[in-house]
């Protein structure tokens, strides 16, 4: 056994925070080195012995997570300064003392925990899904050529996880900008045979205020998106067709 | 119910900033470099523009109105924003943030700009004929001089980077590679633009400005 003072620890710095409306402060925490752990891990070492730095006992932070293999979005959280999901922050990849802090684009719920459901509601606004409802059985939908599959496959990737939302400098309480995300989830559905049928739906929504509108082109999204979905090229792709369709309502009405 | 009048009106700023503003500044821009023929050339390129039939109107519709409106509307775009380029140092951001400042510093430049000029033709303190001379006399000024260099730098790359924004915002360059293209075009008409302006500037000290011949 290695004493205390031999022992390999991590140092983390967590903002925390206690409800949505108290005030925020960094406490500091000192846990044990395991090989191979990740900032949920570390979080889970604080949740069964919480102490900070100063060997206090504190409340345990309180965190998000489900799936832990970066396909959910539940756990993003600002890690050393940028948005990302704490599954996949590895400790040994991570520069010491960590920096934990939860993305202040989103209502803090406490600690890391933030409400991401405006995005959901930008979901809605923007009507992606692709409705297969009738009275009667429809039959089978259109087949989709294979090639537009691989691209659409990439767009389907999203998690909203919010990351986009916390690194774009416009997604802010001052604009209603809905953000990137929403914008390419529109450019999946078009792309879909089906989804197709309805794509001036999605099209009109994103002409509305808060929409497209709202981008300017920082491209902080795509640098950020952890599952590397092409966020610009579906942006101008949709600049495309949202402008189509402002010159079709001016000039063909 | 929503509507649709952001969505008009960011469209309507992203064109007029090319169309009719942006053509304005490659306009003013070879009026400006005349002057590396002397005085006289200059003379004649002003007088050769306020010789077009309904100057006025032009002037309303194609300059004053446009950048009115492109200045009013890009000042709130910009104060919409929330810079954030120390935690995401990437290129593009940092165009982002310097299209925000730039505009707000081609805005206050233009402000001056026109009222040294355009202003003081209108209520009759200098005549178009004199206009070359005032540029010359605020240009012998380093003080003015370097006021100038900064306002006409910042117009040029509001201008060269607005034109990238304004082919990813038309959907014209949509792919990451025809984004980088338009980049280097964008960047390469800086550099050049800017140089022509730069040496316009210079013409309007160098002696043989005012030399007879």
């Amino acid at each position: 056994m290695t004493t205390a003072s031999t022992q390999k620890t991590i140092k983390l710095i967590v903002q925390r925070q206690e409800g949505p409306d108290a005030s925020s402060f960094n406490e500091e925490f000192e846990i044990p080195y395991r090989p191979n752990m990740n900032v949920i891990s570390a979080l889970m070492e604080i949740q069964r012995n919480p102490v900070n730095a100063k060997g206090n006992k504190t409340t345990p932070v309180c965190w998000e997570s489900n799936c832990l293999e970066e396909v959910c979005g539940a756990c993003s959280m600002v890690i050393n300064g940028k948005p990302r999901q704490a599954c996949t922050a590895l400790i040994d990849k991570l520069e010491q003392p960590i920096r934990i802090a939860p993305m202040r684009t989103f209502p803090v719920v406490r600690d890391v925990v933030v409400d991401r459901s405006q995005m959901f509601e930008s979901l809605k606004k923007v009507k992606a899904w692709i409705p297969i409802d009738g009275t009667y059985d429809l039959g089978p939908g259109p087949r989709m050529p294979e090639v537009k599959r691989q691209w659409a496959y990439d767009l389907s990737r999203c998690m909203t996880c919010g990351v986009c939302m916390e690194a774009c400098p416009n997604v802010n309480p001052t604009s209603d900008f809905i953000g990137p995300f929403a914008i390419s989830q529109v450019r999946l559905f078009n792309a879909h045979p089906t989804g197709e049928m309805n794509k001036h739906e999605r099209i009109d929504a994103l002409m509305e205020d808060g929409g497209i509108a709202g981008c300017g082109n920082s491209q902080n999204c795509v640098r950020s998106c952890p599952k590397e979905i092409p966020l610009t090229t579906s942006i101008a792709e949709m600049n495309k067709e949202t402008s189509m369709s402002l010159f079709k309502k001016w000039f063909t009405n | 119910m929503s509507s649709t009048r952001s969505f008009v009106s960011r469209k309507i700023h992203s064109l007029l900033g090319v169309i009719p503003v942006g053509l304005f500044l490659l306009e003013h821009m070879i009026t400006n470099y005349s002057a590396t023929k002397g005085l006289e050339e200059f003379q004649k390129s002003v007088a050769f523009l306020n010789n077009l039939p309904f100057v006025l109107a032009l002037e309303i519709f194609f300059i004053w109105l446009p950048i009115l409106y492109h200045g009013i509307y890009g000042v709130y775009i910009a104060v919409q924003s929330k810079n954030n380029t120390t935690s995401y140092s990437y290129y593009r951001n940092f165009m982002f943030v310097l299209q925000r400042i730039s505009g707000v510093v081609t805005l206050l430049f233009l402000g001056w700009h026109f009222y040294e000029t355009r202003l003081q033709v209108a209520l009759g303190n200098v005549t178009h004929e004199q206009l070359g001379l005032l540029m010359r006399d605020v240009f012998l000024n380093p003080v003015t001089y370097s006021l100038y260099m900064i306002g006409v730098i910042s117009a040029v790359f509001h201008f060269c980077n607005g034109l990238w924004s304004f082919m990813v915002s038309w959907g014209i360059a949509v792919g990451p590679n025809a984004q980088r293209k338009v980049a280097y075009v964008s960047f390469a008409l800086f550099l050049i633009i800017s140089v022509i302006f730069i040496l316009a500037m210079n013409a309007f000290t160098a002696d043989s400005f005012i030399a007879k011949g």
